[in-house]
């Protein structure tokens, strides 16, 4: 007669640590491939909540498999015929029915995991080594701050004497003596007492900031290729998700230049090449304009950030200086990025014009020649929002 | 739960009349009722109570636990375990007529663990769960042991999982020791050249390289790099404990279709002379239908197994059932007993990919069936994976050559080359594959430094 008996596992979660090991490879991979991830992301209009599909890929159980040109056998309906085509999608669903056996895993299933975009941003934020205090100090920027009457309190300074309450406790106070047998009271002279005198409690209250703006300036001239473009796009998108870690009400705008500047909208920004020269300064003056019409500084808190190969036209480079020191007096934070690709990177005019002329603290230079260097930008970029804070 | 444990066993004793009736042989059963995350549990870790940490369980955990959720897959209805006593689980959650028909299912798995000869010479039944708990508590000893750690274990059993079902895939075969296989070789050279006429011209044969390591090709890559490799006492130890469980598994992947068919086949049997309540009965063949559904396109070992049962019961009677149930094993079953007639039946059809597609290259009629067989035969069991030997380890450089045995089926190349890297990483020096992509032959090196290259 067999046995039966209960199973209890005594609150003992045996998987746990496994998962737990899972679970920590998995955010290593994302971590490795955070740049990859990010680059993929359309900038603006997604919901921190949203998730996305990554990927993994260090955690596959990697063994000897076979391909996809084996021929497989599988059971129908009996209206199959040769020749008859079955879409991938419909082979998939209805696999899907079977319990994969161990070392039968085909070899196309690629891991993915899903991560909302907040996650995503966490785990940069884990990569960047901020400590936690300054991750704090980034959410929360503290400008003005206002002092509101919050109550009452005994003790206080002459100049927040509350006088309408002060007279109302001494009414009561008065009140209270009468109904203790002293209705002579009212013809004798009353004063106040000390314990009558009621001052104003005082609350500082911290106004959050709330308008912040970041102005995506980018070159599209000719020598602007796709890789390049690219490599802007995970810049501006990450710079855009420390930007909205910190304000409540973030706004983009995206000004194109190649000799004229015009501010375009996202997707032109990103695939829209122009042909012909540069003029850096042209894409500053319209960054001006729109900070001057759309944006007053001292409102709202700017981010500029510029993208460009440095293939500047020389006659230029004294104006483009001059506005871009302007800029910095106007924004929070403004950052020249040049981007090289290829072997060949000379260091261009107007880096070096820019590095010997501009100084003001709020302006950061960053180069970037491969995906990997985006995230080193960015810690060098926010190492330069940091300066002012503290 | 809309039973007791006293109907389960009122029910339980039913069905072994029947099994003992029926000429069942099984081992003594026990049966552990357990909750849906213990199941969990239990099927990420192949049902063993014991097993040592690795994050592939945990990965198959949260696997399994997001496929039920999405209600992609259903939870095993039942979970079996090759011991002796034949351990077995029901879920608690399950219906009544569920935990019946699994405890009657459970009886054909214990009657073919007990019986089929892949299990009998393959494994030990009785030391079964003390193997894996002695293995779970080895490995934990390594993790504890502050000069190997948590991530010294997990370096090696990464790697070794990806080979773990590179070792010797045929079960009971008494292997030759070294000298024999020298001296067969010798003999089989001696007897090859010599003339047994004088009419005869002289023949060119070459002398048996005696000194060649490994003498003849292994299929036991596992086995190859514990004897021959630079590890440190305890990763082999680790590797051994990898490759004794894969052997403990191989008689199940080798009899997947024949195990389920087995226990299906005696499940709807069993279940027939139960006198079910009405109730009962209907929800029995609904769970019934559902189990031994075909797949459109693919297999359901339950369906097939259980459909070419019911066949040979048919064409040869009861008693062939049980030899067949004892001497085959998945591949030579679906070659002897899969007919044209059951391949028809079944509405199988054979596919290949073409570009994003699949296209029906075959169809069950008489031109086709044969051809269907054959790539069923083919992929059922160890013939899903494949064939890789150890060709030779280079005695001037300490390099290994592995060669993958070609039937028509191309390895897929980027598994191919970061199990390579794990191969590296277990040997130490360089490693290289051959195998043969199209009509070519090439060679993949994983170097040194874990850089993949491709030859030829």
């Amino acid at each position: 007669m067999a046995i039966f008996r209960e199973y209890d596992n005594r609150g003992r979660d045996r998987a746990a640590e496994d998962r737990r090991r899972h679970r920590q490879l998995v955010e290593d991979s994302i971590k490795r491939n955070i740049t990859d991830i990010i680059a993929e992301e359309s900038i603006i209009g997604e919901n921190k909540n949203k998730k996305i599909k990554i990927p993994i890929k260090g955690i596959k159980e990697y063994q000897f498999v076979y391909g996809k040109n084996k021929p497989g056998v599988g059971s129908g309906d009996g209206s199959e015929k040769r020749g008859d085509k079955i879409s991938q999608e419909d082979m998939k669903g209805q696999q899907g029915q079977g319990k994969d056996q161990p070392g039968n895993a085909e070899g196309d299933d690629v891991y993915e995991t899903e991560v909302t975009l907040e996650e995503l941003i966490n785990y940069l934020f884990d990569d960047l080594d901020l400590p936690f205090l300054e991750r704090k100090k980034f959410n929360e920027i503290e400008s003005e701050k206002n002092y509101k009457k919050l109550g009452y309190q005994r003790k206080g300074i002459k100049p927040r004497l509350a006088k309408k309450r002060s007279v109302i406790e001494k009414i009561k106070r008065k009140k209270a003596y009468q109904r203790g047998d002293h209705e002579d009271v009212e013809e004798k002279r009353f004063p106040f007492k000390e314990d009558d005198l009621r001052y104003y409690r005082l609350r500082q209250d911290v106004k959050k900031e709330t308008n912040a703006v970041v102005l995506c300036i980018m070159d599209t001239s000719g020598s602007m290729n796709i890789t390049k473009k690219y490599l802007a796009r995970s810049f501006y998108f990450l710079l855009y998700q420390f930007v909205k870690a910190k304000y409540l009400n973030v706004e983009v705008a995206f000004i194109a230049h190649s000799t004229v500047a015009k501010e375009v909208s996202e997707d032109e920004f990103f695939h829209k090449v122009e042909s012909g020269g540069t003029y850096i300064s042209s894409g500053y003056e319209k960054a001006l304009e729109i900070i001057e019409k759309r944006y007053n500084p001292s409102v709202w808190n700017v981010y500029a950030f510029h993208c460009s190969d440095g293939d500047n036209w020389s006659e230029d480079n004294t104006k483009a200086v001059k506005l871009a020191q302007e800029l910095c007096r106007n924004c929070n934070l403004f950052g020249y990025g040049e981007i090289q690709t290829g072997y060949y990177r000379p260091v261009s005019k107007i880096r070096s014009e820019y590095i010997s002329k501009i100084k003001e603290g709020n302006f950061a230079i960053v180069t970037m020649t491969r995906k990997e260097d985006i995230v080193p930008a960015l810690k060098k970029l926010l190492d330069k929002e940091r300066g002012p804070v503290e | 739960m809309d039973y007791t444990v006293k109907q389960l066993e009122t029910w339980n004793s039913k069905i072994e009349e029947i099994v003992k009736a029926e000429g069942l042989d099984c081992y003594p059963q026990e049966f552990e009722i357990c909750s849906y995350e213990d199941m969990l549990c239990y099927e990420s870790y192949s049902g063993m109570p014991s097993h040592y940490p690795h994050w592939s369980y945990g990965k198959a955990y949260e696997r399994s636990k997001t496929l039920y959720s999405y209600n992609l897959k259903g939870l095993a209805y039942e979970m079996v375990i090759n011991s002796d006593p034949c351990l077995a689980y029901l879920m608690r959650e399950n219906t009544l007529l569920l935990q019946i028909l699994t405890i009657a299912h459970v009886y054909g798995h214990n009657d073919f663990f007990k019986n089929n000869r892949l299990f009998a010479e393959g494994t030990r039944a009785e030391y079964t769960l003390e193997m894996f708990k002695n293995h779970a508590n080895r490995i934990r000893n390594y993790i504890q042991d502050p000069s190997i750690g948590y991530e010294g274990v997990e370096r090696i059993l990464n790697a070794a999982h990806s080979i773990r079902f590179q070792t010797s895939r045929v079960v009971g075969v008494k292997k030759a020791s070294e000298e024999e296989r020298k001296k067969k070789l010798l003999d089989e050279y001696y007897a090859a050249s010599k003339l047994t006429s004088i009419l005869e011209e002289k023949k060119e044969i070459p002398f048996p390289d005696l000194n060649k390591i490994p003498l003849e090709p292994t299929e036991d890559v596992m086995g190859f790099i514990i004897d021959h490799g630079d590890l440190e006492e305890w990763e082999k130890e680790i590797m051994r404990i990898v490759k004794e469980e894969t052997q403990y598994f191989i008689p199940q992947i080798e009899t997947k279709v024949m195990n389920e068919g087995w226990a299906s086949y005696w499940h709807y049997k069993i279940l027939k002379q139960l006198d079910l309540p009405q109730a009962l009965h209907i929800e029995f063949l609904g769970r019934h239908n559902q189990v031994i559904r075909p797949f459109l396109g693919g297999i359901n070992p339950y369906y097939v197994g259980y459909m070419i049962f019911n066949d040979i019961e048919k064409k040869y009677g009861k008693e062939k059932i049980f030899e067949v149930r004892q001497t085959e094993r998945d591949q030579s079953f679906i070659r002897r007993y899969l007919t044209e007639e059951l391949c028809e039946e079944m509405n199988l059809f054979q596919y290949d990919k073409k570009s994003r597609d699949y296209e029906i290259t075959e169809v069950a009629d008489e031109s086709g069936w044969r051809e269907i067989r054959n790539t069923v035969a083919l992929q059922v069991g160890m013939g899903g994976i494949p064939y890789i030997k150890v060709e030779e380890l280079n005695q001037k450089d300490g390099s290994l050559l592995l060669a993958h045995e070609f039937d028509g089926r191309e390895l897929e190349l980027s598994y191919a080359y970061e199990t390579l890297k794990h191969v590296r990483e277990l040997w130490g020096k360089k490693v290289a594959l051959r195998t043969q992509i199209g009509k070519v032959v090439k060679t993949i090196v994983c170097d040194e430094n874990k850089k993949i290259s491709i030859l030829g």
